[in-house]
Order: C-alpha cells, then structure tokens, then sequence
C-alpha cells in the first residue's frame, strides 16, 4: 500500500501541538459567535449543541485512527492521544455550558436531569468516564500502567457508544446530520472485532509485511 | 410580506414581544429543513399565491376558500405567548381571525366531533419534502376537537407584527393554538375536515409515547425525555444572561381553557 510522505522527526511535536490549536477552533470560534449574537437567538443552545456535536466528530477522528493505519497506511497514531484529549475537553465545555449558561447553576435540575433523563445521565456517565482516560493520556501514565492501561483505554468504546445514544436520544427526529454521527460511530466500533481475523490475513496473505501492532 | 391592516383586539399578553427578527429566523417548519435557520433561508421559492383552503366533511356545505375570500373575514390583531415542545417561547403579535367564523360558513353537523388539517405538499418549493432523509412523512397533519377549534383563543393566522405571513411562519394561512405546544398550530394549510373520530397527527404518529393528540402546554406533565417546567424565552439575555422562566399551566390560558379538560386526566392525556 502506498504510504504518505513521511513528516520528518523533527517536526513531530510542533505538528502536535499545532492539532490541539486548531482542534480548539471550533470551541472559540462559536464562543466567539454566541457572545456577538452570531448564533441566532438561543445562542446557548445552540453553542451546546454545536460544541456536542464537535466532541463526537472528535471520538470519531480518535477511533478512526487505528483503522486508517491498517486499511490505508496512514500512521497518525502519534496524534491521537490530541484527538481524545481534545474530545474530553469538548465533552466538558458541552457539560459547563449546560451546568452554567442553561441550567445557570441550579445543580437541583441538574440533579434531577441527570437521574431521570437518560440521554443525560448517559451523557454525564461518559464526562465522568472520559476523566481517567484523560488523566492517563501522558507517557508517565503508559509506563506506570502497562498492559493496564490498553484496558483502561478501552472504554473510549463504551464512551463513543454512550456519546452516539446520548446523541440519538436529545433531539427531536434522527435527521440526517446525527445519521452520520451516528453511522460513523457504529462503523468504526463494529470494526473492532473484525480487526485480529482481518490483520491475521493480512500478514498470512502478506509475509513480509511489517507486524501490525495489537495496540487498538 | 406585505402590510397587512387589522383591528386591535382584547386578546393581548402583557408581556415584551420577541423581536420580529427572531420570530421570522427561528422557526420550526420541517418542510424547509430541520435547522432553526433552515426555513428563513430556504423559503424563498415557496408560492403563497394564489392559494385555497378545502373545507369538507362532516359539514352542511363543503367549500374550497380562495386566499382573497379569506382576508375578507375580520382580521384581528392577537398577541400570543407561543410555547414550543422544545422548551422554548416567544411572544407574537399575529393578525388573524377566530378559526370559529369560519367553521361557522360551512355548517358543521352535529355528528361532527374533531377538525383535522393538513398542511400543502410541494417538494419543488419545498425543499425537506424532497431528499432521501426525511424526518417526516407528508403531508403534515393535525387535529384538534371540535370545542377546541371553536374557542374563542384558536385563530387561523395570516399574519404577523402587521404584515402577511412570511414564508416560513406558514403563509398564507396557519392555525394558531396558543394554550398547546406549537408543533400543533400547523402551517401552510390547505384543507380542513370536520370529522367523527379522534384523527391522526404526525407527531403522534411519528412518537405517540412523546407526542399525544392534546398536546396541550403542561410543567406537570413532561417530555419523556426533558422537563417542561421551565422555558426559555427566545431572544432574552443573548448568551449569558439567558435565563428559564417557569412554563405556566396550559401556557397562561387556563382561566380561558381550563374548563374544556373537566374531568379530563391530563397526565393520561398529554
């Protein structure tokens, strides 16, 4: 398979850091909007919303990692760890806005929301999961954790599950933008057990190939 | 939309209007997408006229109503709160007439029990009604009983802060139902029956368990899936000062309404 123009070594980290700016775009961007009046006339809404639908666009990227490099060739791995950083940091400013400009502080609604609504206290389980992951996304974490940390990881699975569903059940009929979401999500999960069988053929069919990771 | 001239009335919330602005921008209407914004911007090629409204069933004379015989009838300016199943609200002052005055033109019959509507289908002019990914079937439809269509409060609008109705508020004719959320006050309409039997609606189709026939503003009664006790009125406090209001019973009209639900269990009837 073809692969892409390697980056040099050198500029690994400034790319790196480059994503995490451009990923905090989106966020500024329609904070920027919603503050000047340019989100229409329930800006806190509709920054909830957008900021929401950011966080899942941004699970999606951090799941399609893997299956890019083994379909397509193209290792980005070193900038997925941006990827869910920054999901997490999307999923907290979607949750801020709700606790502070929505429901302005009244943890009583936000209590009740988030007993007796699903798609809430979904919602809220993946913020609350995505805080470990979040901790344990730095070298020191990968080392301490060993094979834990693989584990522990893989509740990015469960979490973009909970996100889609979160998703599916806050609005009024699945139109075709949280279709998308939504298809994209179960796609790249239902890749994951089809993932050993498929690389197992690879390298059957590909002796010299090099060793694919188990690293998901 | 063009000046429209109607007479002042009694009916008139005491309460500042959302701006017109917002009340032509933020918009619920399917037909033309499902994004707030989507009908303001997606209504230009719709045609309002010339227009007619098909009025049969049960009724003593069935009649097809051009636009024109319409906007004979006296037209009154009403301001309306106006609560969304969405849990947000505005305040519109529209121009329109009591949807009574004309139930009354065709003689309804004593065995006629609901009024059912219908709102235009016109995929060409109306770009959600075409696409592989419809959020809804069409034509849209809803219904309300009979003492409901004849209270004083229920009018069909034809306009809005004194001028016809845009496109995507519902021209040329729409009803409006200020005491129920407003997925019922249907738009674009172009035939009403009078019926026997409870008739289909599409939310209820689409949802029963969320959407019931009544449909009617309740903070006691909740969405499955998030509280109506609390609204926020469209176009308050911008983006940091927005702030929820507590939604009232059957949106501040109980004195005129309330008495249409006696010994109704509105929980069981939402």
């Amino acid at each position: 398979m073809m692969a892409l123009p390697a980056l040099p070594r050198r500029y690994h980290a400034a790319s790196i850091w480059s994503l995490y700016l451009l990923g905090l775009c989106p966020a500024a961007w329609y904070f920027y909007q919603a503050a000047t009046g340019g989100l229409g006339f329930n800006p806190v809404k509709e920054f909830e919303h957008v900021i929401g639908i950011w966080a899942l666009r941004l699970i999606i990227a951090t799941l399609a990692v893997t299956p890019l490099r083994d379909l397509a060739g193209i290792n980005w791995m070193r900038y997925r760890r941006a990827l869910g950083l920054l999901a997490f940091y999307y999923v907290l400013i979607h949750f801020t806005v709700y606790l502070l400009l929505d429901l302005q502080l009244n943890f009583a609604a936000v209590g009740g929301d988030i007993i007796r609504r699903p798609y809430i206290t979904i919602g809220f389980a993946c913020l609350l999961l995505l805080i470990p992951l979040a901790l344990t996304s730095n070298n020191w974490s990968i080392r301490r954790l060993s094979s834990g940390w693989s584990k522990l990881h893989k509740l990015i699975y469960l979490i973009a599950a909970g996100g889609a569903l979160h998703y599916v059940l806050a609005v009024k009929s699945v139109t075709f933008v949280p279709f998308i979401h939504v298809a994209l999500i179960c796609l790249l999960l239902a890749y994951r057990p089809l993932r050993k069988p498929l690389m197992k053929w690879k390298r059957g069919s590909k002796p010299t190939g090099r060793q694919a990771s188990s690293n998901a | 939309a063009a000046p429209l001239a109607a007479s002042p009335s009694s009916f008139k919330v005491n309460e500042p209007l959302t701006p017109k602005e917002a009340v032509t921008t933020y918009n619920n209407f399917y037909e033309f997408g499902v994004n707030k914004e989507d009908p303001s911007q997606n209504a230009g090629a719709f045609k309002p006229t010339p227009w007619s409204v098909k009025i049969d069933g049960m009724v003593g004379k069935p009649k097809v109503f051009g636009l024109e015989e319409l906007m004979k009838i006296k037209q009154e300016e009403r301001t309306y709160r106006m609560r969304c199943v969405e849990g947000w609200s505005m305040v519109i002052p529209w121009i329109g007439f009591p949807l009574a005055a004309l139930l009354d033109q065709v003689e309804p019959l004593g065995s006629a029990k609901y009024v059912s509507f219908e709102t235009v289908v016109r995929p060409e002019e109306m770009p959600g009604q075409g696409g592989f990914f419809q959020p809804l079937p069409w034509p849209y439809i809803e219904g309300l009983r009979l003492d409901e269509a004849r209270h004083p409060l229920t009018i069909l609008a034809t306009g809005l802060y004194g001028e016809t109705l845009p496109n995507q508020n519902g021209a040329p004719i729409r009803l409006v139902v200020p005491w129920k959320y407003g997925f019922k006050s249907i738009k674009s309409i172009v035939r009403i029956s009078l019926v026997e039997k409870q008739p289909e609606t599409t939310w209820k189709n689409s949802n029963a368990r969320e959407y019931g026939f009544y449909s009617n503003v309740n903070p006691a009664v909740d969405h499955p899936r998030w509280s109506q006790a609390t609204e926020q009125r469209i176009g308050e406090g911008g983006f940091f000062g927005a702030k929820r209001r507590a939604t009232l019973p059957f949106n501040g009209y109980a004195d005129q309404v309330a008495s249409l639900y006696q010994g109704l269990d509105l929980k069981a009837n939402y």
